[in-house]
């Protein structure tokens, strides 16, 4: 990043409001709002509870081109009661989606490993589906050294 | 894009035994956010769906974002009652599907 006078920065902060960052094109990551408008496509507009779902993740990733995560919701999986989905989706990415990850009963647990790309230090948030529709949700913020999303 | 994907999950198991399977496909999951060295964009190319079946029921399945590292890994589980065959299948954002079976056998 270069550095910035501090005439220059208001100068462009001024600028930057006078247009309301309109026509500057995409931001450089997702919006909250993007990744907030994502959770509730998938909760259908319901609240998801905090709690049950747990993610791992390094604290600093040092390369974000490859981030290990992985996620389990401490849950039963009955043929009548199960995790059904988890939605993964990155605060700080240009796009907010990561992946969704669908289960069965078949699956035995409701768990899941990947390796992601962050392309900045952000929040991973994981939101959990049941059978029942019932959503519960975490999140974890990841310290980023070197983005992952290339230029 | 004919690259082999690798698994790693057991050959046998016990009834109602719950296994890991570990999966990868070597490929590049190009995001589209990336510039040629002209600056012009590289159009997306990845692995959009990867799903696990077995004896023809789905197992597991995900829905990938160009959030997905390379060579995209996939560790899950999945419980067995009976013998039979794994199928996995990687879908590409341009039809090409890949596919692998491993079989298992359960006592």
């Amino acid at each position: 990043m270069r550095q910035l006078s501090r005439r220059t920065a208001l100068a462009l902060g001024a600028a930057g409001a006078a247009l309301g960052f309109v026509g500057s094109g995409r931001p450089a990551s997702a919006a909250a709002k993007e990744t907030a408008d994502q959770i509730a496509q998938f909760t259908g507009g319901k609240t998801a509870e905090k709690g049950k779902v747990t993610i791992e993740l390094p604290e600093i990733a040092e390369n974000g081109n490859t981030v290990p995560l992985s996620v389990a919701v401490d849950a039963t999986m009955a043929a009548d009661n199960y995790v059904s989905e988890i939605l993964i989706v990155a605060d700080g990415n240009p796009n907010p989606g990561v992946a969704t990850f669908h289960f069965s009963p078949m699956s035995g647990k409701a768990a899941a490993s990947t390796r992601i790309r962050l392309a900045a230090t952000q929040n991973i948030i994981a939101v959990a589906k049941t059978s029942k529709g019932e959503f519960f949700t975490n999140q974890k913020l990841v310290k980023v050294t070197i983005g992952g999303c290339g230029g | 894009m004919a690259e082999k994907p690798r698994l790693k999950l057991p050959a046998e198991a016990k009834k109602g035994e719950v296994i890991e399977i570990k999966t990868l496909l070597p490929h590049v999951m190009e995001s589209g956010q990336r510039k040629d060295k002209d600056g012009n964009a590289i159009p997306r190319k990845i692995i959009n769906k990867f799903a696990c079946e077995f004896n023809g029921k789905p197992v597991f399945s995900v829905n990938l974002d160009p959030a997905i590292a390379a060579n995209p890994y996939m560790q899950f589980n999945a419980k067995v009652d009976e013998s039979g065959t794994f199928k996995f299948t990687w879908t590409d954002d341009d039809g090409t599907i890949t596919m692998a079976e491993e079989k298992i056998t359960v006592s």
